[in-house]
């Protein structure tokens, strides 16, 4: 298993570095910094333009190598370089990046665990009231856009708090300002602010992820090995939840690594609406106003990200399928 | 001719049938072509043929509903009457109007024809040029194939939302159907790599080694007889990605990465309307809500069509 995991993650890190390389590309390419230096009264004279946007390395002046490789050879010194407004990357790097991860991982996990119950619910019961519900259910959050959900809840917790007379939920930001509580009352303040947002996100990842594990139950509930247990003497709910469970959960970890993708995305319309100062915002931020390094850098954190989690749906991959331990 | 209760199917041939009664084979035995078959089991799943009602109207209402509107109530898509700014729905603005005074069902009837026309679109590209890269990489075999999936395993790893909002900020001048090519450029890797596998299992068959041993170019059998063969593949997943080009266009649109001002879509709609959604809702709601229905009649017709085509998705728990 190791030497499998390994492989992964080379495989993975080439990933990463062929997909920064295209966002820095792309970026450069379409993108133009100098648009931020035009239309102004009086005109900066062009030499001071020029000498501007050279030293925060995006210059369309230069040429797209020298620019990459400036960017990149400071990337593996762990700089990030500057945005176009001249301040540092790192500076708001890590702060971004944690509040991001908060969402993602919290996001991630709500939402395919109890996708999963959803879906193994849904097969067990299938075709009473329950399944039906939950499909029909799952059918309207899968159609419906993050940033849509997103709204509605800001709107349904506004009648939550009125109703309540108090803020119970809350919508905007990812903590309240200026809070200077014990280290628990911080954390349940962080809590309730979570929320919201990791609704936003998980329920679209439980409307997938319960179909497809309610197709993966009822396959295993029709197969031999299921009847097989049954026959030799097992209640059927043993039968299905030690053996059918496992082998019902396989396709999920294929899946988890597929839906990282669209997370991302998600958790990007999930920051922008409830006002958390993420990767996700920055990134929109920066592509509107023209900033070539921070697009990059987030395009590099989105692919370690997926990295990550692919190596870790490997890992549950290996873990709930010995096949593949054994040829790998 | 109507059909028995549940007909016995024979074969997909005519010929075996011959003139009536000449066969000799019962009368309860009724031979079908597979796409009356597939019709019928359509016809049958009444949540996809909600949804397919639903889309008609939706499609009746996004191209002919703005000329029947404007006859009905006199408002259409580029007026703006500063007199009615902000008014909830009523008899002569039927979704309200917007804080300059435009009329939301227009607008939002106008979105709806932009998202529709580039939902389908980008369907018919991805899935065109999914059909095709798939099918000749997987019939062709060798180098072809290596090369062909390794642009398809490229363009996987690239963050695709991340891109299409750069270029579409780059070229947004350039209008939707160059924001519709986009998104279908990044849409069609999954399909291709199916459609290969399938092709790949279908090169073997006789039907295509004959047209091989006849003499028909690669080409010819790509076109004539592999994609053919796979047609009920690549109609559900041209069905889905409708769906899923429909999202992800209202989501560029949402941050301003895709249709542009004056262009309205239904993703620029909600994103004006979010500001005001506590306020005035029906900005909000509309736009969002027909989005929501359009999406969800997509899928499941697409999720009714998968059904129809393949019975043996649907599965039976046996006690």
């Amino acid at each position: 298993m190791g030497r499998f995991l390994l492989r992964r993650l080379v495989h993975h890190l080439v990933l990463v570095f062929v997909a920064t390389t295209l966002a820095y590309v792309v970026a450069s390419i379409a993108l133009d910094p100098r648009s931020r230096y035009e239309g102004r009264n009086p005109a900066p004279p062009p030499a001071a333009v020029d000498a501007q946007l050279s030293a925060y390395g995006v210059n369309d002046k230069d040429p797209l190598i020298e620019r990459y490789a400036h960017w990149m050879g400071g990337v593996l010194r762990g700089d990030f370089g500057t945005t176009v407004t001249g301040g540092s990357i790192n500076d708001e790097l890590w702060s971004r990046a944690l509040v991001s991860l908060r969402l993602l991982v919290i996001g991630s996990v709500v939402g395919a665990v109890i996708g999963v119950l959803v879906g193994v619910v849904s097969a067990v019961k299938q075709h009473s009231f329950t399944d039906r519900l939950f499909t029909a259910v799952s059918f309207v959050f899968i159609a419906t856009p993050v940033f849509f959900t997103a709204v509605l809840l800001k709107l349904g917790a506004l009648q939550v708090n009125e109703a309540a007379g108090e803020t119970v939920l809350y919508y905007t930001g990812y903590e309240t300002p200026g809070l200077e509580a014990g280290f628990w009352d911080t954390v349940k303040d962080q809590v309730a602010h979570l929320i919201l947002p990791t609704l936003s996100i998980a329920l679209g990842l439980i409307a997938v992820f319960s179909r497809y594990q309610r197709n993966a139950m009822l396959d295993v509930m029709n197969s031999d090995f299921v009847r097989t247990a049954q026959a030799k003497g097992l209640t059927r709910r043993h039968a299905l939840y030690k053996h059918g469970l496992r082998t019902a959960l396989i396709p999920m970890a294929s899946l988890l690594a597929f839906s990282l993708g669209t997370l991302v995305v998600g958790a990007t319309f999930t920051e922008k609406i409830f006002g958390w100062h993420g990767m996700g915002e920055w990134v929109v931020d920066s592509i509107t106003r023209d900033d070539i390094n921070v697009t990059a850098t987030v395009a590099l954190f989105t692919a370690v990200f997926v990295l990550f989690s692919t190596l870790i749906s490997d890992v549950l991959h290996a873990v709930l399928d010995p096949r593949v331990r054994v040829t790998a | 001719m109507s059909l028995p209760i549940e007909p016995f199917v024979v074969a997909d041939d005519r010929a075996v049938s011959g003139a009536a009664g000449t066969t000799g084979a019962p009368d309860y035995v009724v031979f079908l072509g597979r796409r009356r078959l597939v019709l019928a089991r359509l016809r049958r799943n009444r949540a996809a043929m909600a949804a397919l009602v639903l889309l008609v109207l939706l499609l009746v209402s996004a191209f002919l509903g703005p000329m029947t509107y404007s006859w009905i109530t006199g408002a259409s898509y580029t007026d703006y009457d500063v007199t009615e700014v902000l008014q909830p729905p009523s008899a002569e603005h039927w979704f309200g109007t917007t804080g300059i005074g435009g009329d939301v069902f227009a607008q939002t009837m106008r979105g709806l024809q932009k998202s529709l026309l580039i939902g389908f679109l980008v369907a018919v590209i991805s899935t065109g040029l999914a059909a095709v890269v798939g099918a000749f990489a997987g019939y062709l075999g060798g180098w072809v194939d290596r090369v062909l999936m390794w642009a398809v395993d490229l363009l996987l790893v690239i963050p695709s939302f991340l891109v299409v909002a750069v270029l579409g900020r780059g070229l947004g001048e350039a209008g939707w159907p160059v924001l519709a090519l986009l998104i279908a450029l990044f849409a069609w890797m999954i399909t291709a790599r199916i459609v290969r596998g399938t092709t790949l299992s279908l090169r073997e068959r006789e039907f295509v080694l004959a047209a091989r041993y006849s003499g028909v170019s690669a080409p010819g059998i790509v076109f004539r007889h592999l994609i053919p063969t796979m047609s009920s593949l690549l109609i559900i997943d041209a069905t889905i990605n409708v769906a899923t080009a429909i999202i992800a266009e209202s989501g560029l649109s949402y941050f301003g990465f895709g249709v542009r001002p004056p262009d309205v879509s239904l993703g620029t709609l909600i994103a004006s309307g979010t500001q005001s959604a506590f306020t005035f809702p029906w900005l909000f709601l509309f736009p969002g809500g027909l989005l929501v229905l359009t999406t969800l009649a997509v899928s499941v017709l697409g999720d009714g069509l998968r059904d129809a085509l393949d019975p043996g998705s649907t599965r039976r728990a046996r006690r």
